[in-house]
């Protein structure tokens, strides 16, 4: 029987020819990474167990990425204890306030992940790199202190549902649109313990921050990873960024499929997901004038150069509305320095816009644009459960960057084809 | 006698223990403010060996094993659910507490009911109801880490961490 990317990916780091689903399998790990919440936890983890070796100093990511620069004195003990763990293992991929970028945008523009590889991240959001073509999950923190004892894990190799991308995009739909149609369409349980596996001649259409974005998200339909077929614009992001040699894996035309989902870009529409669901789909057409307080422009989802390109399109030339807090991070150094290069920072601040460091800030209520009760936000971000960004009567509505920026401009939930 | 704290689908981690927590992952803070922002009144009442029951998607969200982390220390016994979100079900397998998967008890069991558990045979009983209910069993691999206590029992057993 034939096997998909995932699978193919599982049986090489395994050392087995094939795997089946349900298989329980236990894979070498290409990188292991953690953040200033998690790796805590993980290295208290270590030293309960007595464990005082890491099992390849190059191959362990610790990224202060979440309440950086420090929020408060307990989250500056959290990355003291981080910082002191890497410099006593040396670890080659410690990055801190000054480098540090959000992980999910930051690890790939490293290229510390090419395609083929084996990962986990004790970020849920870590399934942001299937986007590379490689397989990688997040975790919890004892299974990153277990990977980066022993540079393995367990996994139970995962049935698959096929997502087909078909057509090409409407003016101001992108990726982030496509996931929330999709996670709509299946639910937030909808490929629970499943890959998504993109395919189609769609992906040609999708640029890699698109996918990046996608990639991202299928944690929020519950699933164990999503991953893209590797192409040209896949090769072409990895140029300069590594020396490691790319390992690429297809879909045997046998593959089994638990079911298939098409999506044809040519329908698709500016997409919105309402409180407090990732998985509560409306267009934006059907829900535009709500009131808002604030729009959020950033994190491992939306904090990548095209986003911020996406989001100027529209501000430029135009101002935030009086009613509303913009609040744009980008989520690493090098896509200030792009924006910065490119005119589009100025343009931003000249919209009105406050203009963060890389940080995870907001997206999880930690810090950067906290809510009081009562207070709507429209955000570029991964989720908008009760209490994500602040008070549990605050309220998220989540958007890609162009109907952020529009709703910004606005004063309320805009599309950006009326503006 | 234990009680019954009883939540619906896609209870996420958010809720369970708050982002605006997790500057600190000391036992008392994550006991102190577990469930509050769907249950601001579970902190102050929880006893040992109480469960909660959920419905689907239980644990859905972030990585955070804070999550099950708070619940384990607040003196919860197990957590029944129709299903888990795959990261919170890996970090209780960790972190070598107990959860159980049964969409049948899930539903049944109320706030209220008398429910005994036995871990080792799945059997979940409401004694109220006067129903017996099956949980999915666990395949061996992952017996064999609950039976260690955890992941890195289980590593250390095999001689894998130094």
């Amino acid at each position: 029987m034939g096997m998909t990317m995932t699978q193919k990916i599982m049986a090489a780091h395994a050392g087995l020819d094939s795997v089946v689903v349900g298989q329980l399998i236990e894979a070498k790990l290409n990188f292991v990474h953690g953040n200033d919440v998690t790796t805590p936890v993980a290295i208290g983890v270590l030293e309960e167990n007595g464990i005082t070796e890491v099992f390849d100093k190059d191959k362990i990511g610790i990224i202060l990425d979440h309440y950086t620069p420090c929020k408060d004195i307990k989250a500056a003990q959290l990355c003291k204890t981080a910082r002191d763990f890497a410099r006593k293992h040396n670890i080659t991929h410690f990055y801190d306030v000054g480098e540090v970028g959000v992980e999910h945008a930051f690890i790939p523009e490293k290229g510390l992940i090419v395609p083929g590889d084996m990962t986990i991240g004790a970020d849920s959001h870590t399934c942001t790199y299937g986007a590379l073509g490689a397989f990688s999950t997040g975790v919890g923190s004892t299974d990153m202190a277990a990977g980066m004892a022993t540079g393995l894990n367990w996994f139970k190799v995962p049935p698959a549902i096929k997502v087909t991308i078909t057509g090409k995009f409407r003016p101001y739909v992108s990726g982030k649109d496509v996931m929330l149609h999709l996670i709509g369409e299946i639910g937030v349980d909808g490929a629970l313990y499943k890959s998504l596996e993109f395919t189609g001649p769609g992906i040609s259409e999708l640029t890699m921050d698109d996918r990046f974005t996608i990639a991202n998200m299928a944690i929020e339909a519950g699933a164990k990873n999503g991953i893209f077929p590797v192409d040209e614009k896949t090769l072409e992001y990895l140029k300069g960024r590594t020396d490691r040699e790319p390992v690429i894996y297809e879909a045997d035309p046998d593959a089994e499929y638990e079911r298939e989902v098409v999506i044809d870009l040519d329908q698709l529409e500016s997409t919105v997901a309402m409180p407090y669901l990732p998985g509560n789909r409306e267009l934006v057409k059907n829900v535009k004038g709500i009131a808002i307080d604030q729009v959020v422009i950033g994190s491992c989802t939306n904090g990548r150069i095209g986003d911020m390109r996406a989001a100027a399109q529209i501000l430029k030339g135009r101002k935030v509305a009086e009613n509303v807090r913009c609040i744009v991070l980008p989520a690493t150094q090098e896509i200030i320095r792009q924006m910065i290069e490119e005119g589009i920072y100025m343009d931003l601040l000249d919209a009105g816009c406050a203009i963060s460091t890389p940080t995870c800030g907001p997206c999880l209520g930690g810090h950067m644009g906290c809510m009081c009760e009562g207070e709507v936000c429209v955000s570029t971000t991964n989720r908008n459960f009760v209490g994500r960004m602040g008070h549990v009567e605050s309220k998220v509505i989540l958007a890609s960057p162009a109907v952020a920026a529009a709703s910004a401009v606005a004063g309320c939930l805009a599309d950006p084809a009326d503006l | 006698m234990s009680k019954i704290y009883k939540y619906g689908d896609n209870v996420d981690t958010d809720v369970i223990i708050a982002a605006r927590y997790l500057n600190d992952p000391s036992e008392g803070n994550l006991k102190a403010h577990c469930m509050e922002d769907i249950d601001p009144q579970f902190s102050s009442t929880v006893e040992a060996g109480d469960v909660i029951v959920g419905g689907a998607n239980f644990g859905c969200g972030s990585s955070r094993e804070h999550a099950p982390l708070a619940i384990k220390v607040s003196g919860v016994k197990c957590v029944i659910a129709a299903s888990f979100a795959r990261i919170f079900y890996r970090n209780a397998i960790n972190i070598g507490f107990p959860i159980m998967e049964c969409p049948e008890a899930a539903e049944a069991i109320q706030p209220g009911d008398v429910v005994s558990v036995d871990f080792a045979t799945g059997k979940i009983v409401d004694e109220t109801l006067g129903k017996t209910f099956q949980a999915a069993p666990f395949p061996a691999f992952i017996n064999g880490i609950i039976e260690n206590g955890g992941l890195m029992n289980s590593l250390k057993a095999r001689g894998m961490a130094k």
